[in-house]
């Protein structure tokens, strides 16, 4: 018993397993950047999935950020009246949106939407064979279903965060006209007095990688699903949760790269 | 129409082949061949490793030993471009038919046609697809979703959608499975059609006896990881073999 077990690990079964999934996860995504330059490019099907994660998550992005520009003009306008500094309100809400709010709020929701259709559609796709027939069809399938995914994901996502931004803005000056009848030139002057070109690239940058890990993380849930319908649910299960832990991970690191440039 | 396999061309000759997964031991040795124009039933039960076996042919999965030649080539040795060179000529219809469910039926048909036929005119285009779509008699489901399908046009569709790239040698994974007894007899009638329209070889993967009879030229019979017995549907079954009566008696008494 004990020489079979010596035998069939290298480390231990747990350990030997993380090494396993990183390797496949690592060929995974290095399979991702030989496929990009090889023909045919799927257009077609880059474009459609374009459409399906912005049609998918547009509407819960709307209402969150729309949402969070308010409460949180609403929310800080105590504490800096208290200053007597409550002009700086749309500065302040502007540095929170741009700089933090729009990136992670986006990512998370398209954690949540984008990353579990990715996962239980390419799942399904997996459990009923629908991949093994583009594979006999001699079709690629890696490249047909997966780069397009990926590729669609990092683009969209940076598009989503300055969507989501803005519209937080709004819902921010919505709140602020209503209270300090500041006209809209003067709230968008004061909103972007303290930004900088690098906090919109940082929070597009950061965008870009999320989206690219929700892309990957859903994916490569979907097309390793085993073990039927079931599967499908853990599936799109995990990559909620995988890319979420991922996303804040990145956050952080990103956060620590940028700030070093300052 | 006697047919002697001495002296006819063997399309997929497959030799002392073993898979298993973890310890379990699926195909122990099996011998097979095809010969060109001939349709083979592999009959056996559930489990027994039927699927895994054209799952090898098509290069899906790879053996553990032996020697897999589908038209002159040896699958297992193949690298990716020669595999889906090979691949083209092999038509897979799969058990749960695999229809691509985000696409119509043209869509389904057309995938694979525009992935390797990419400069042939709009108007070849359609003719190939009303010609397959035709050859399995579904002509009026152009335009459906494969959810709007009953389970045999969805074989029927399944079937087309190889037959589109013209291929040399069919698999057909449990073509009848899931069927009620009419619409099982109408898609053994398209493989035989199929088979004379088409002109291929083909393997037919079944435990229903009438599919193996109708559709059969020669049955294999696949028991515990080995082809116990080969002959035609007669020779098989007046085997004393305990094993195959049993098979027998149950698919047409149970
Ligand atoms: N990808 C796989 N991984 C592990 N086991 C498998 C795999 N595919 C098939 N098997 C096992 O191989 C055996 C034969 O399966 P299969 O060929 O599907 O049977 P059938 O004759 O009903 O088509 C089964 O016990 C199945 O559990
Ligand atoms: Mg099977």
């Amino acid at each position: 018993m004990e020489g079979d077990r010596k035998r069939r690990f290298f480390i231990s079964k747990r350990v030997d397993g993380f090494f396993i999934i990183f390797s496949n996860v690592t060929s995974f995504i290095g399979r991702f950047f030989k496929e990009m330059f090889r023909r045919p490019l799927e257009w077609n099907e880059f474009i459609h999935q374009c459409y399906e994660i912005g049609y998918r998550s547009l509407l819960l992005i709307t209402m969150t950020a729309f949402i969070t520009g308010v409460v949180f003009t609403k929310q800080s306008r105590p504490s800096l009246s208290e200053f007597g500094a409550q002009s700086w309100l749309p500065s302040l809400v502007a540095i929170a949106v741009i700089k933090s709010l729009a990136p992670l709020v986006t990512a998370l929701i398209c954690a949540g939407k984008v990353g579990s259709g990715i996962g239980a559609e390419l799942g399904s796709m997996r459990v009923t064979e629908q991949i093994d027939a583009m594979e006999v069809s001699a079709t690629n399938p890696f490249k047909y279903l997966v780069n397009t995914r990926i590729g669609a994901a990092t683009l969209m996502l940076p598009m989503l965060m300055l969507y989501a931004a803005f519209v937080s803005m709004m819902g921010s000056y919505l709140d602020i006209s209503l209270n300090e009848q500041t006209s809209f030139t003067t709230f968008l002057q004061n909103a972007f007095s303290k930004i900088t070109f690098l906090d919109y690239a940082s929070s597009i940058i950061r965008s870009l990688v999320f989206g690219f890990t929700i892309g990957t993380v859903g994916c490569y849930q979907g097309f390793n699903t085993s073990g039927g319908t079931q599967g499908v649910g853990r599936a799109a299960n995990s990559a909620v949760v995988v890319s979420m832990f991922f996303i804040f991970i990145e956050e952080m690191l990103i956060l620590q790269i940028i700030n070093s440039f300052r | 129409m006697e047919r002697t396999n001495q002296q006819r061309e063997a399309v997929v000759s497959i030799r002392n082949l073993y898979k298993a997964f973890g310890s379990n031991e699926v195909l122990r040795g099996v011998d097979l061949d095809l010969f060109h124009g001939e349709n083979l039933v592999v009959l056996g039960r559930s489990g027994t490793g039927k699927s895994v076996l054209i799952k090898i042919i098509a290069g899906l999965l790879k053996p553990d030993s032996g020697t897999v030649n589908v038209l002159g080539r040896e699958v297992p040795g193949l690298n990716a471009k020669e595999l889906n060179a090979l691949r083209l000529e092999l038509g897979f219809s799969f058990q749960n038919s695999a229809l691509y469910d985000s696409m119509s039926v043209k869509e389904n048909l057309l995938f694979p046609l525009l992935h390797h036929r990419r400069h042939l005119p709009k108007s070849a285009v359609d003719r190939s697809v009303e010609t397959v779509l035709d050859a399995v008699g579904l002509l009026q489901a152009k335009n459906q979703m494969p959810a709007e399908l009953s389970g045999g046009q969805k074989k029927r569709i399944g079937i087309a959608r190889t037959l589109i790239l013209q291929p040399k040698i069919m698999l057909y994974d449990e073509p009848t499975a899931g069927l009620d007894p009419i619409t099982s007899s109408e898609i053994n009638e398209l493989i035989n059609e199929v088979q004379e329209r088409y002109h291929t070889s083909s393997i037919i993967i079944t435990h229903d006896l009438t599919c193996a009879k109708d559709t059969g030229d020669r049955v294999a019979m696949l028991l515990d990881g080995v082809f116990a017995k080969e002959g035609t549907f007669d020779d098989v079954f007046r085997s004393e073999d305990e094993r195959i009566q049993s098979f027998y008696n149950y698919n047409f008494t149970g």
